[in-house]
């Protein structure tokens, strides 16, 4: 992790307080929309994302299921129900990596200095940025579905499963987004951000029985594995849209969500405030 | 009160070099002050602790009356800041970044519209509200930036570089766009590494070198305190100004410098003037041009610093 901040030591620690008082928490609630409109627009405007957002589900669902399949249960569609909750998990996993990503080229360009330097709430271009990221998510966790159900998927626990599963992941993703914004708060370029989410991200959802049962891994790795956050939300998603337990799981992943929001929310308003 | 901005003592160190070394600074209300010097000289520094971006390590800032830390929300529904990158989003279309602005300070949906198109039209960017500004030239970037931060009608301008990277029509155009705020009562913190920008626009002159303030004044004060004259001549016939050069260099005994057309040498006595006409007069020397001038900024600089004004690989100032 390259240099963190550039306060001297004995400085005093970080400008004014998020939000002051003189914002309400109405008006507070307000920009972060505006801002979060900011990114839906800049998303719309961006036609090699939409793309992008569209295409790869395609690739990633074909792929697994097709190049895996066989070899994993000797049987594709056996693999593709396996499949679908854990590659949904891991594309809304991966996609949190553009919060950090888009709020590191905020900062490089500038943008985020007019933001700091407008009479609004501290917190709100961070919240913004975040609301509007979790429009992106759905549209990934959408788009994978589509691709699951054009080659079959059929879920069990109907609708009413799926969109469970689909808001715990989306719930889970918006706590991650807390880390991903700390990374890019603490990383000094974009390109870095990326390239230190994929480090993150890769053994948190391979490591998980996203992909693969754990009972296959090695047994330090199954160690790992069994009580990977991922693997909790991924059970649960699995019990939600398939079948298996749901309530173990579906706790497990709250509680994990609790926890990574309570420590990376601190966390990356600290480094935004401390982001100079 | 005068005083729409007064820093006192400024201190700012990263990573134990100092940036800021006691730094003062006075902006009389409506007025411009340029704050020039070279690359790491500390102006963008300042210019953020006086946007409430940077917490100074020692000192006092305050804007308008409002100390920048103690009510840094008050201060930054005073100013607007230019930044030395134009700070736009790319995607977004030229209307589409003004509503944006105008909506987070509390423009409803209606008057965000009018006061952008408002903009676009004063900044000369109509044509393009429509399109996203990663198709604007530099010089529509940079208007757009200065119309961003113009949106809440603020009292205070501070532009940090704001001509940089500009051809000199676009830099034309923004100093016309400066000096009509100036005309409707904005004050204005310009910081620059241009001595003409600087020339140009500024009422008072803060030269800053190495994180302190080595001079200040009115551009015609620092220019008296340069204490030299400039005299300039042209010969009528080209080939008669190496004559005249040397001609000069007895009289004044400076070394005198020519650009092949203009020849230039520093004086510290107008008397000298009526003598270079006699002796060129004597040697049969037909002047074209003869004048004797206050020194530009740029020579202002180097009697200043001891160095030319050129941007210097020092980068002290590494707060993105």
């Amino acid at each position: 992790m390259s240099a963190v901040t550039t306060d001297s030591p004995t400085g005093p620690v970080g400008p004014a307080p998020m939000a002051p008082p003189n914002v309400s928490p109405l008006r507070t609630a307000h920009q972060g929309l505006q801002l979060a409109w900011r990114s839906v627009l800049k998303v719309k405007a961006n036609p090699e994302e939409v793309l992008g957002l569209i295409l790869q589900p395609i690739m990633f669902v074909t792929l697994f299921v097709f190049v895996f399949g066989q070899a994993m249960m000797g049987d594709w569609q056996a693999y593709r129900d396996f499949l679908m909750p854990g590659i949904i998990a891991q594309s809304v996993i991966f996609a949190t990596l553009g919060t950090g990503f888009s709020l590191s080229q905020d900062v490089e360009k500038g943008i985020f200095d007019r933001f700091r330097s407008l009479p609004i709430a501290r917190s709100a271009p961070l919240v913004g940025a975040i609301l509007g990221d979790l429009v992106r998510y759905t549209i990934t966790v959408v788009m994978v579905l589509v691709v699951g159900l054009a080659i079959g998927f059929r879920p069990e626990g109907g609708a009413l499963g799926v969109i469970a599963a689909g808001a715990l992941i989306l719930l889970f993703a918006f706590a991650l987004c807390w880390m991903s914004a700390f990374v890019g708060m603490i990383v000094r370029t974009p390109m870095s951000v990326q390239a230190f989410g994929m480090i993150m991200m890769f053994p948190l959802t391979f490591g998980s029985s996203a992909f693969v049962a754990p009972e296959s891994m090695p047994s330090w790795l199954q160690t790992v594995a069994v009580n990977n956050p991922v693997s909790h939300v991924v059970d649960a998603m699995r019990g939600l849209m398939l079948d298996g337990d749901v309530a173990g799981p579906v706790l497990w992943t709250l509680g994990w969500t609790a926890i990574i929001t309570a420590v990376f929310f601190p966390l990356a308003a600290w480094a935004y405030r401390r982001r100079t | 009160m005068t005083h729409a901005i007064r820093a006192e003592g400024l201190v700012k160190e990263f990573k134990g070099k100092r940036a800021l070394d006691r730094v003062d600074l006075t902006a009389r209300k409506g007025t411009v002050l340029g704050v020039l010097g070279p690359n790491g000289s500390g102006k963008t520094t300042s210019v953020r602790i006086l946007a409430t971006l940077l917490r100074a390590d020692g000192g006092y800032a305050e804007v308008d009356g409002f100390d920048v830390l103690r009510h840094p929300h008050e201060v930054r529904r005073l100013i607007g800041l230019t930044g030395q990158y134009a700070a736009v989003d790319e995607e977004l279309t030229g209307t589409q970044n003004l509503v944006l602005i105008a909506r987070l300070l509390g423009f409803d949906r209606a008057r965000a519209r009018v006061r952008s198109a408002e903009l676009l039209e004063g900044f000369a960017l109509s044509d393009a509200a429509d399109r996203p500004t990663k198709g604007y030239s530099g010089g529509m970037r940079r208007r757009l930036d200065l119309a961003a931060s113009m949106i809440g009608g603020p009292s205070l301008l501070y532009l940090d570089e704001p001509t940089t990277g500009l051809d000199p029509h676009s830099r034309n155009e923004l100093w016309e766009v400066v000096r009509r705020q100036v005309e409707n009562g904005v004050t204005v913190l310009l910081t620059t590494q241009y001595l003409e920008e600087a020339d140009h626009l500024a009422d008072d002159l803060v030269v800053l070198d190495h994180g302190r303030v080595i001079s200040e004044g009115t551009p015609e004060q620092l220019k008296d305190r340069a204490g030299t004259q400039v005299l300039e001549l042209r010969t009528s016939e080209a080939d008669q100004l190496g004559l005249a050069i040397k001609v000069v260099e007895a009289v004044t005994s400076s070394p005198v410098s020519d650009d092949g057309l203009t020849a230039r040498v520093p004086v510290t006595d107008s008397a000298v003037l009526p003598e270079v006409v006699r002796r060129l007069d004597e040697q049969g020397v037909a002047v074209g041009e003869l004048s004797l001038r206050k020194p530009s900024l740029d020579e202002v600089f180097l009697a200043l610093t001891g160095q030319p004004a050129e941007p210097q690989e020092i980068s002290e100032e590494t707060s993105t």
